[in-house]
């Protein structure tokens, strides 16, 4: 397994410990980060970058300036992929790149009590529960550890709110969405962040 | 017995088991030797003919299950990742899917894929229960009631659903194609882009080929060939003339570290490598397939005796590389669609071709009076025009020349071949019906098959459930 907790030299100066020294970890003349302060900056960047995203160039294309779709199945619509996927390939792409790097260990996902896709429905109990109060508790993040398939986690939940026109439209008029009343600004799901901890 | 009697008893033995030691441990090792003494089982058909390679997947000798899954991966892998493979690895990777892991390990191939175990292999070299799915989707009925009567043994070959490949089945796409005629309106095979994307193919040797129309002055072969009438009029007639390709591009091996790039250098008869300096993708399809898959190990070329197909027994000896369809010089891509093939394969399916109208088509588009792409020989099934990725960045339409590639489950050739002539409900009915396989598609489907009828209700619930909002379109749903 590799090391529990991962060396953020850019983020020293914001060291942070959450629940006490099992979820800190110091790794030799390093500056360190918690696992909270860890997954907090990584929900920030994809957060950001997915926003990027929905604003610029989905909203931008398809909303405003009417030239492309956005579609699901964009290869063969020929057609931008949906902010939620771009977000998804992303996960993809990192946890296959961090499986070559021995100090960095992480996951996350997006789901939410109202998927479209039911496979992204909160399973766990921690998913199901952080979910809930990220949409209960507007502003607040969910941080609490779990074990699965044997392993511990620290898992992080935050919530993912409708920011553009897009997002609100499409999930409202899906036809396998079980939610059709989104409004800008509604907590419509969460980002889960997972990092394997010892102990 | 005496000590004398019993001393010889222990030396011979001591002698043969050192002979037999000797023989098992030069048999392994030497690179020559049959190896099949060491099965402990068949190998499966789609690996039967590396039997002699057994370092092909037990690349290390005390590898554990990660060296054989990398094998896997490095024959497999590229072909679990374009066609979208709707249970990729990395689904499972996710750490929230721990349980499904624990009730069937979907991240290693051989759960489902064990080698040697014939007696339990059965299509598709599956050694799971025909009913796998029902490890995971055993609810499938509460989010979908229209399977709740349905058994876990049909929904595989059945028109249904493809494990790795769902491309041509997935539910947003049956409805995209629902009510289509079994002829569609346009019937061609997209154009090949080899010629038209040259210019982006980076490592095409256009510096010492340019791209030119040659004449019989510019023919650069050793003198002894350089006058041989017909190889010479045959080439001239080839596109290779025209484009360029002199004879040294092919008889004198180019841009390698030992390569003798002069006429020294001649080379009377060049394998595929040869051919893979300007078609770099088709070698390494046609490597990829069971046709070049001994090539890749670095065995001998396959002969139709090694093919566990019924084959014209006066070929059997024919050793499988470019030449073998593509006859040199000449390079007849029209003969290497079908007569080619004909040459070698005599199973029902291939001996009724001449008798169906697919053939009928090929004969009209060879005599002039159809358009190009609207015959249908054998390569345009069995080796479809695909858009493939021929680098990161990059795709064109190549001729797949792994011709095994979408052969099984036969669902895989829906969208490769069947779709560019025919409506989705008619190739589907069509192709789980094996008495139309077997007389290669001369009559019309009998078998009927639900798919379409439940893709059918699917988007009469949609439409019910959906909103009238003019975004619904804005977003392809």
């Amino acid at each position: 397994m590799k090391k529990s907790t991962q060396t953020f030299g850019m983020l020293a100066a914001a060291s942070i410990t959450l629940g006490g020294a099992s979820l800190a970890y110091a790794s030799g003349g390093d500056a360190t980060v918690s696992v909270k302060a860890m997954a907090d900056a990584l929900h920030l960047v994809m957060d950001s970058d997915r926003t990027v995203y929905t604003k610029k160039i989905v909203n931008r294309l398809v909303k405003k300036e009417k030239v492309i779709k956005a579609s699901e199945h964009f290869e063969d619509d020929k057609a931008l992929v949906l902010p939620a996927q771009m977000f998804r390939f992303g996960s993809e792409m990192a946890m296959k790149r961090a499986e070559k790097l021995d100090d960095v260990n992480f996951s996350y996902t997006l789901q939410s009590l109202w998927p479209i896709n039911k496979q992204n429905a909160p399973k766990t109990e921690a998913e199901k529960t952080g979910l809930k109060f990220v949409a209960d508790n507007k502003g607040k993040n969910y941080y609490t550890t779990e074990k699965l398939g044997g392993k511990n986690y620290f898992t992080a939940v935050y919530a993912d709110t409708g920011v553009a026109p897009v997002c609100v439209s499409c999930h409202n008029k899906h036809p396998d969405t079980p939610k059709k009343d989104f409004k800008i600004g509604d907590v419509m799901g969460g980002v889960v962040i997972r990092i394997p901890i010892e102990g | 017995m005496n000590i004398n009697e019993l001393t010889a008893k222990w030396l011979l033995w001591l002698v043969l088991t050192m002979i037999g030691a000797t023989w098992l441990g030069y048999t392994m090792y030497s690179d020559s030797t049959d190896k099949s003494i060491f099965m402990p089982g068949a190998l499966s058909p789609g690996h039967h003919q590396l039997e002699q390679s057994c370092d092909t997947c037990h690349a290390d000798s005390f590898g554990d299950g990660e060296v054989l899954q990398e094998t896997c991966i490095d024959c497999h892998g590229k072909d679990r990742v374009k066609p979208f493979d709707s249970h990729p690895s990395k689904k499972f990777k996710d750490p929230r899917n721990a349980d499904l892991l624990e009730k069937i390990d979907a991240l290693s191939c051989v759960t489902c894929h064990t080698e040697h175990r014939a007696e339990i292999t059965a299509k598709d070299g599956v050694t799971q229960p025909v009913d796998f799915c029902f490890y995971c989707h055993q609810d499938i009925a509460k989010d979908r009631p229209s399977h709740e009567s349905m058994g876990f043994e049909t929904c595989k070959d059945s028109g249904c659903h493809n494990f790795h490949n769902n491309r041509a089945l997935y539910t947003d796409y049956l409805i995209k194609h629902l009510n289509e005629s079994p002829m569609l309106s346009k019937m061609i095979l997209p154009e090949k882009e080899l010629v038209s994307t040259l210019d982006e193919v980076v490592d095409y040797p256009r510096e010492t080929f340019p791209v030119k129309q040659l004449v019989e002055v510019d023919i650069d072969a050793k003198e002894q060939s350089a006058s041989h009438e017909e190889i010479k009029s045959d080439w001239l007639e080839t596109s290779h003339a025209r484009s360029g390709v002199n004879c040294t591009a092919c008889h004198v091996a180019q841009q390698t570290e030992t390569s003798d790039e002069t006429l020294n250098g001649w080379d009377d008869k060049p394998d595929h490598s040869a051919c893979a300096s300007c078609h770099a993708v088709e070698v390494e399809r046609f490597t990829d397939g069971k046709h070049g898959m001994r090539l890749k190990q670095g065995l001998s070329p396959m002969t139709p005796a090694q093919s566990l197909l019924p084959m014209n027994s006066d070929a059997s000896h024919e050793q499988l590389n470019c030449n073998s369809c593509h006859d040199a010089h000449r390079f007849d891509v029209n003969e290497a669609a079908v007569e080619s093939c004909l040459g070698c394969h005599e199973d029902e399916h291939s001996l009724a071709y001449k008798k169906s109208s697919h053939y009928d088509l090929w004969q009209k588009e060879l005599s002039g009076e159809s358009e190009e792409g609207t015959g249908v020989s054998c390569a345009s099934c069995h080796m479809p025009r695909i858009d493939h990725d021929v680098s990161e960045w990059m795709s064109r339409t190549i001729v797949d020349h792994n011709q095994s590639a979408n052969l099984s489950p036969n669902t895989k050739m829906v969208r490769t071949s069947c779709q560019h002539c025919h409506g989705l409900e008619f190739t589907l009915d069509a192709l789980v019906d094996g008495k139309l396989i077997k007389n290669n598609f001369s009559t019309a489907p009998e078998k009927y098959i639900r798919t379409m009828d439940l893709a059918n209700q699917e988007n009469e619930r949609r439409k019910k459930s959906a909103s009238q909002d003019e975004d619904a379109d804005m977003f392809g749903f």
